[in-house]
């Protein structure tokens, strides 16, 4: 014969267990907080196109520095600014240079990037004028033939409005033309690069840094995106990545900050594929 | 009698809570958004085809279009299937059977949408472009996927609509020599046929609000699109894409894309009221 359980006791288990979850979970609330309590944090925000190298950076510098915890979110250059402006985040990154209103934090340029025009790596073209690719972005040219290959259409690929890459190419290659609103957008370099290493008719631009062997990278003007060009400046495409802080970054800020200018930092940087400051 | 007032209490109190927070939230979007829709007219907010919230133009003419395209896309592709399925399950199939199928169906609405959103870029999308065409994400991409996501939606609620229709009016029709599809065709349908609006109302209202998927397939370009193969934007797509990014002005025109949004599916939420209400 089944035990018979009335309601009450049913209550009085039920209200067992509560207290036994709600007790463990406090514990482990309590418990997390102490481990990081032991632990410095360092929180850094911003350009996606910087994230992936301040993550490289960030993990390296923790091997060195066991004791330290680095955080490193994307969101973009404004988000990445507003939140070292806001006191969320020790050190923002960004793809692009601060406006007026944003002069009075310090920005420091870690390095130098170029953003690199990537098509699919069985389409022959090879190089580009600046402007047949402004024409492109503008829409006047729609299709491969224009450009003296096999006629179809072309499949540009732009970023998103706001991202500091797309501020970056607007500068450099559009000036006062607007980018047409017929072209693809996409929301970061991989998925950029995603899209083109997949389509063959597709044109996008994405960081030099993030170059691999599915996509090709064009030569803007017979110049190739090579971080000797780069850092002789004869590649017209490049930019800085900035880290910005306010006026008195913490101790531990400053030391990852001087951590990535050193000699040890840069070279990591060159090694990913971006180009030294010195 | 005290415990019972507690209870009742503590429930009105979690239902006011709920309709609170739908209010704030109401609330913030217009304040948020209401400035800017006003600085720059309702009506070339509304028409306006130029969106370049960093130069100053706010016209979401375009993304209102390819929503209502992507939208339609989806419920062309999405109810006829649902419809279908809820019918053969709920009339035609056996009891076992269906005992399967309708957790298995509705266990699809819990698939993330960034699932939906991947396989549609990486099986649908080369698809299009090889067979018809164009760069691939496209309003039809972001429809097909659509429809597949509003399926489980459409399928379930259709399946309770019709299987509310009481057994009499089948009984009666069959009595009256119908055969089994004369019945569900001319008795059991138009019975349920408010439950079957809800259906496709309610799958509209999860096509209109979703997000991620269609980013992943639409290629989310500005223009008014012309064909089923060109690249759309959705007023969701817009602020999600943006949003990371945008401040001041720029973020004030993302809340007001949420308003327009938030009137839409107003709309269709009360329209379903009202239409289940009726009959």
């Amino acid at each position: 014969m089944r035990p018979h359980i009335s309601s009450k006791d049913y209550c009085r288990v039920r209200s067992r267990w509560l207290v036994l979850i709600f007790t463990l979970s406090l514990a482990l609330i309590i418990g997390c907080r102490s481990q990081t309590d032991q632990r410095h944090t360092l929180t850094i925000a911003g350009s996606t196109s910087v994230q992936p190298f301040a993550e490289k950076l960030a993990e390296i510098y923790m091997q060195e520095h066991p004791d330290l915890l680095i955080n490193v979110q994307g969101g973009g250059s404004s988000a990445g600014i507003l939140a070292v402006e806001q006191g969320a985040a020790d050190i923002g990154t960004s793809s692009r240079d601060l406006t007026p209103e944003e002069k009075h934090l310090n920005d420091i340029a870690i390095a130098w990037d170029g953003i690199a025009i990537i098509v699919h790596p069985s389409c022959p073209l090879e190089n580009l004028s600046l402007e047949k690719l402004r024409q492109i972005f503008t829409g006047q040219i729609q299709n491969w033939r224009q450009l003296g290959l096999e006629p179809h259409g072309i499949h540009a690929i732009t970023r998103e409005e706001g991202s500091g890459t797309r501020n970056a190419f607007e500068e450099l290659v559009m000036g006062q033309a607007e980018i047409t609103p017929a072209a693809l957008v996409q929301d970061s370099n991989g998925s950029v690069r995603e899209i083109v290493a997949n389509d063959p008719y597709a044109l996008g631009y994405i960081s030099v840094g993030l170059v691999n062997d599915r996509v090709k990278a064009l030569a803007i003007d017979g110049v190739k995106p090579s971080s000797i060009n780069i850092k002789e400046k004869r590649y017209k495409l490049i930019r800085r990545f900035y880290f910005v802080t306010r006026d008195t970054p913490s101790r531990t800020a400053k030391n990852f900050i001087d951590y990535v200018l050193s000699r040890k930092g840069q070279l990591l940087l060159e090694v990913e594929g971006l180009v030294s400051v010195h | 009698m005290g415990k019972e007032k507690l209870i009742e209490k503590t429930l009105l109190l979690l239902a006011l809570s709920a309709i609170g927070s739908l209010l704030l939230i109401t609330i913030f979007i217009f304040l948020e958004g209401l400035p800017i829709i006003l600085a720059t007219g309702i009506k070339a907010f509304i028409l306006g085809t130029h969106w370049a919230p960093t130069k100053g133009h706010f016209g979401i003419f375009a993304m209102i279009v390819s929503s209502i395209y992507v939208t339609l896309g989806a419920l062309i592709t999405g109810v006829p299937l649902g419809l279908a399925c809820a019918i053969i399950l709920a009339e035609f199939s056996p009891p076992a059977l269906t005992r399967i199928l309708k957790p298995t169906i509705e266990l699809l609405a819990g698939i993330p949408s960034v699932v939906y959103g991947f396989l549609g870029v990486v099986l649908l999308v080369p698809l299009i472009r090889k067979f018809l065409g164009g760069p691939g994400l496209s309003l039809l991409a972001g429809a097909l996927i659509l429809g597949i996501m509003i399926l489980p939606t459409v399928i379930s609620i259709s399946i309770d609509a019709i299987s509310a229709v009481p057994i009499i009016y089948r009984e009666g029709s069959i009595a009256l020599g119908a055969t089994e599809w004369q019945t569900v065709r001319r008795v059991v349908l138009p019975a349920a046929r408010s439950g079957i609006i809800t259906a496709v109302i309610l799958g509209m209202g999860r096509a209109v609000g979703e997000t991620m998927a269609v980013i992943m397939v639409a290629g989310n370009a500005l223009k008014v699109p012309t064909s089923i193969l060109d690249p759309v934007r959705t007023l969701t797509s817009n602020i999600a894409l943006e949003l990371g990014y945008a401040a001041g002005r720029h973020r004030e025109a993302l809340f007001a894309t949420g308003i327009v949004l938030f009137i839409i599916i107003m709309i269709l939420n009360t329209l379903a009221t009202v239409i289940t209400r009726r009959e």
